[in-house]
């Protein structure tokens, strides 16, 4: 019933699409390339964005690691660059922790939550289903606007007197209620909590889209089994930002309120500056809760999207189906569901009733499963596969790994009673920048690499390819790995300088090793940056299918144009991993292909119990035996 | 339509460029005018040189790079003309660079693990900490074996299958025994880490009413950026406070204790923690201002401190500073407390010294410590009182008029 009236809205969006390619309305550059509502020019938007705030952040991260390797130096050009906030060439504390603090709210929020959902949900999502665009373009050309200016007002506290927001990318209130607390805590985060609500505000706008495209504008035959394990990922993905991201908001309105109309929602009993407070009854640790009911899914709104990616550019390259494609969708549902009620494990140590402790200790370790289903199917998609290392390839195995090495120090911090030493350690780094940080950051750019040919119509050089991921997987694992050594040794993070502790003194030289790591591994993004560039203008020319995958975006053709196909939408007939299928002529059978043209590679399972297919198949079968036999 | 599409993107672009041009010089100016006007212009000067010698550096090594790239495609293109099959094989390339990943990274965690694994914490100086140390063992052989494995596996199949024109990759797309196996062992490895994970967990934090009762009472009270530590005294009670009545009785009253609880009386204030090994002793934690975290890493203990909201830590130090000294073979070494939760500028600068002993030592120690409340507090706390009561007087003799 449902596929009937799916027909009928496609049918009304091809007369729509091909009176668009007639000259419907005219193009200006305005329309096409910054008020564009055509979902292939808002995810390059999102991904230029994206990659732009991604440098921002990663030199932040530059800035602040100098400082951890050289305490005691004094750096004149960082005066010269960045002024009052580095006197005398060292940086100044409290600048140091606005630098950590817009480095995590950039790369968790700006980059990894927009960059990679916004870039890849909005160009795969009607690509891959067999839609003419997205459910409300329009939305989807105000959720990328709020983005942008959510990431202006973001990048424009830097421009402040009392520079960016400084209490950490959690923003535990009262530091960051108070303004006599920190400067950072002044106009800087007054600018932070109106950039976040922008910023929820876009996401929101996207996820709704993603959600209602996925459910109501697949095309003939594209029944939920058949979507590819992006679209699942991004689905799940976006249903997890819709029912968390609005916590947020709400926790963000009463810091508001708590800040700036004399309310006391989190803040209680506080003596500042010589003076006591009037504020009582309210609770930094609701707060905390409010934080992490958002905070915690959002881990997996940054790491569902790159499993995503990486399980279809694992299984075209491999030239393999997915192994366990129907694990990998139920482990996805899981995770989602599981991402819910995992948030204490944040909190262990805050003061929250121990006994809660317990049970969110045993629901984060039961999300540890779905996870270690999906590694080790990603391991069997390997096994005896034929596999074609494109630069996507490579960083799909890069997240692979991270995602196992990362996966494993979270059964040590889920545990509560390790957590007590370990918790805001060097450890929780470098557990979260292996899992979340460094995993999805591969995923995105396996993302950019894979489907660079789609959204720019060129190819990306392969041997700087190569060169940016050796050098950035190596220089990853050497940042974050001595990482939980320090963190064992109760190293805290957020520390500016450990010079006030002479047991920590031994850490210097793995903090000087830390940071020339972290300085190649930029350098290795300019090979990536160029590459990125050159390619859009001068790189070869792609043809329309460049990487053999079976998926309906590759049956677009490489000119874009608005509403995606040229002609009727595709029809699917069959799931999207038929690679290398015994009794096929070629490798790949794509999804708009229907089984009666490959009679002679046909499975039993592949009719999903339709008898009249299934005894066709079998007639067939004993006719051909018999020419065999003849 | 194509090309003009094309002079478009690329006139946009040479129009960012220029106005970047003149962004630039702007900027240029703006900082050479800050640069006079805030620093000696002499001493920064050699600064854009260096630069320019970086960046000429860095361009050498683009350089280079491009060049071997051209040189490796002259060479395939070589191979190709001379009639060999096929080119250089990339896939191969980056399968053995896999393995070689491999080796290395197995051989640079062994190393971690002797190398830096020995500048780690000494084991605990506290009994749960023990447990803990124990569970972080049971997890670290796991997880370890999981990490090996899982790995070899990673590596040795991107090494050996990587791609052969000649092959045809197998066609399996699923096997629910397989599956079956790898969800139902982890979720059993798991239910065995959460259950021992949960009775430690309980261990550590459910303590008994008489356990509470008998152990040493010390307050910690976090604030920016230092620590104010009150010992319970003869009555082992830390009186009550309030926060209103910090900076009181002529600024003497940093802590807000409240001057009508006696408790208060024979509290002590103390200038570093000393406990005695072997007894229990609880921490109530509080904070002035912001969050800060009560941390001893050598005990294994952290906590946060919340303003408006009491917490609390208790354990019993096992090893006394100077058994530590020994074991760790360092007659400098002190165990000390500080702040892990980020609480403003100074954070990483609010250690406290932490010092284990015998109960002798602790007891004459403890002879020694002066009462927190002062001859003078209680003064100026009489005095505020007989104010008060003439005020009371005052307002009734009002109050009847």
């Amino acid at each position: 019933m449902a596929t009937l009236t799916l027909n009928d809205t496609h049918t009304a969006h091809h007369d729509h699409a091909a009176h668009g390619d007639h000259g419907h309305h005219k193009e200006t550059f305005l329309n096409k390339y910054v008020f564009s509502q055509d979902h292939k020019m808002i995810a390059k938007q999102f991904l230029i964005t994206g990659i732009f705030m991604g440098v921002v952040a990663m030199t932040l991260s530059i800035l602040f690691r100098i400082q951890l390797a050289y305490p005691d130096e004094s750096f004149p050009l960082l005066e010269m660059l960045l002024g009052k906030f580095a006197p005398e060439g060292r940086l100044d504390p409290n600048f140091y922790l606005s630098l950590v603090t817009i480095h995590g709210t950039i790369m968790v929020f700006f980059v990894l939550t927009a960059g990679l959902s916004g870039t890849f949900s909005n160009l795969l999502i009607p690509l891959q289903l067999g839609a003419r665009d997205m459910a409300s373009p329009f939305m989807n050309m105000l959720s990328y606007w709020f983005f942008a200016t959510a990431s202006v007002i973001m990048l424009a506290t830097f421009f402040i007197e009392t520079g960016p927001a400084s209490s950490g990318w959690t923003i535990y209130p009262p530091l960051s209620a108070l303004p006599k607390a920190m400067p950072g805590s002044g106009l800087g985060m007054t600018m932070w909590l109106i950039s976040m609500v922008l910023f929820v505000a876009s996401s929101l706008m996207g996820g709704i889209n993603y959600v209602s495209t996925v459910l109501n504008m697949r095309t003939k035959g594209m029944d939920l089994w058949k979507m590819p394990l992006t679209i699942w990922a991004f689905f799940l993905t976006a249903i997890v930002g819709i029912l968390s991201f609005p916590v947020l908001v709400a926790a963000v309105v009463l810091l508001i309120f708590d800040r700036s109309f004399g309310t006391s929602f989190y803040l209680s009993d506080i003596y500042i500056a010589g003076q006591a407070l009037p504020n009582e009854g309210g609770s930094p640790v609701l707060w905390q809760h409010l934080f992490w009911f958002l905070g915690h899914p959002e881990v997996y709104i940054v790491l569902m999207p790159a499993l995503g990616i990486t399980s279809e550019v694992i299984a075209t390259n491999a030239r393999k189906p997915i192994f366990g494609y129907h694990a990998m969708v139920y482990s996805l549902i899981g995770i989602t569901i599981l991402s819910f009620i995992v948030w204490g494990h944040h909190m262990f140590v805050t003061g929250m009733n121990p006994f809660l402790g317990g049970v969110f200790m045993i629901t984060t370790l039961v999300i540890a499963v779905p996870s270690a289903v999906k590694t080790f199917n990603y391991l069997a998609t390997l096994w005896r596969g034929n596999i074609r290392f494109t630069p996507a390839m490579l960083f799909a195995i890069g997240l692979v790994s991270f995602f196992i090495s990362g996966g494993l120090t979270g059964i040590f911090l889920g545990n509560a009673a390790l957590d007590i030493n370990l918790h805001d350690t060097y450890f929780v780094v470098a557990h979260f920048h292996l899992v979340m940080g460094s995993a999805a950051i591969f995923g995105m750019l396996s993302g950019i690499y894979h489907w660079f040919p789609k959204m720019f119509g060129k190819m990306m050089d392969a041997k700087l390819g190569y060169l940016h991921f050796w050098l950035t997987f190596i220089s990853a694992y050497l940042v974050f790995f001595p990482m939980h050594f320090m963190g064992l040794d109760g190293v805290p993070r957020r520390y500016y300088a450990f010079t006030e502790f002479e047991s920590m003194s031994e850490w210097l030289s793995v903090n000087k090793f830390i940071t020339w790591s972290a300085i190649l591994g930029a350098v290795a993004q300019v090979a990536f940056l160029y590459n990125f560039v050159y390619s859009i203008f001068w790189g070869k020319k792609t043809v329309q299918n460049p990487w053999e995958s079976t998926t309906l975006e590759w049956t677009a053709p490489v000119e874009h144009l608005h509403g995606n196909w040229p002609g009727e939408i595709p029809t699917v007939y069959r799931w999207p991993y038929d690679y290398s299928k015994p009794g096929a002529d070629v490798d790949f059978i794509p999804q708009t292909t229907p089984l009666s043209e490959t009679m002679s590679s046909n499975l039993p399972h592949d009719f999903e119990g339709n008898e009249e297919s299934e005894r066709i198949q079998l007639d067939w079968e004993k006719e051909n035996k018999k020419e065999l036999v003849k | 339509m194509k090309i003009s599409k094309y002079i478009n993107i690329k006139s946009i672009f040479a129009f960012v460029a220029i106005i970047g041009l003149f962004v630039n010089n702007l900027f240029a100016q703006a900082t050479t005018v800050a640069a006079t006007a805030v620093v000696d212009p002499e001493k920064n000067a050699y600064i854009p040189k260096m630069v320019t010698y970086y960046l000429l550096l860095f361009l050498l090594v683009c350089i280079v790079i491009a060049l071997i790239g051209k040189i490796l495609s002259v060479y395939d293109l070589t191979k190709k003309v001379q009639g060999a099959k096929e080119g250089f094989s990339w896939d191969k390339f980056n399968g053995i660079l896999f393995l070689l990943f491999l080796v290395v990274g197995l051989y640079g965690t062994y190393w971690s693990y002797t190398v830096q694994g020995a500048q780690i914490l000494p084991e605990s100086a506290s009994e749960h900490g023990v447990k803990i140390d124990a569970m972080f063992n049971v997890t670290l052989i796991i997880t370890t074996i999981v990490f090996v494995i899982t790995h070899i596996l990673l590596f040795v199949f991107s090494y050996k299958y990587s791609y052969n024109k000649k092959k045809k990759a197998h066609f399996i797309p699923h096997n629910d025994t397989l599956e079956k196996y790898w969800t139902v062992i982890p979720a059993i490895v798991l239910t065995i880490l959460v259950l021992l994970g949960f009775f430690t967990w309980r261990d550590i934090t459910n303590i008994s009413q008489d356990g509470i009762r008998n152990a040493i009472h010390i307050e910690v009270t976090g604030h920016q950026f230092a620590w104010e530590v009150r010992y319970g005294g003869k009555d082992n009670v830390n009186g009550r406070k309030n926060y209103k009545l910090i900076g009181g009785l002529g600024g003497l009253n940093s802590l807000g204790l409240d001057l009508s609880d006696k408790n208060n009386y024979d509290d002590l204030t103390v200038s570093e923690i000393v406990l005695p090994i072997g007894k229990s002793v609880r921490f109530t934690l509080g904070s002035k201002d912001v969050l800060h975290s009560f941390y001893m890493p050598h005990f294994r203990a952290q906590m946060n401190c919340v303003p408006g909201m009491a917490t609390s830590f208790q354990f019993t130090p096992r090893l006394t500073t100077a058994d530590m000294r020994d074991k760790v073979n360092d007659p400098n070494f002190n165990y000390f407390l500080l702040c892990a939760k980020i609480c403003g500028g100074s954070h990483y600068n609010m250690k406290f010294a932490v010092k284990v002993v015998s109960q002798k030592e602790y007891d004459k120690w403890l002879a020694e410590q002066k009462p927190l409340v002062t001859a003078a507090m209680i003064k100026s706390y009489q005095e505020s009182l007989a104010k008060k009561d003439t005020k009371v007087a005052d307002n009734k003799i009002a109050l009847n008029n």
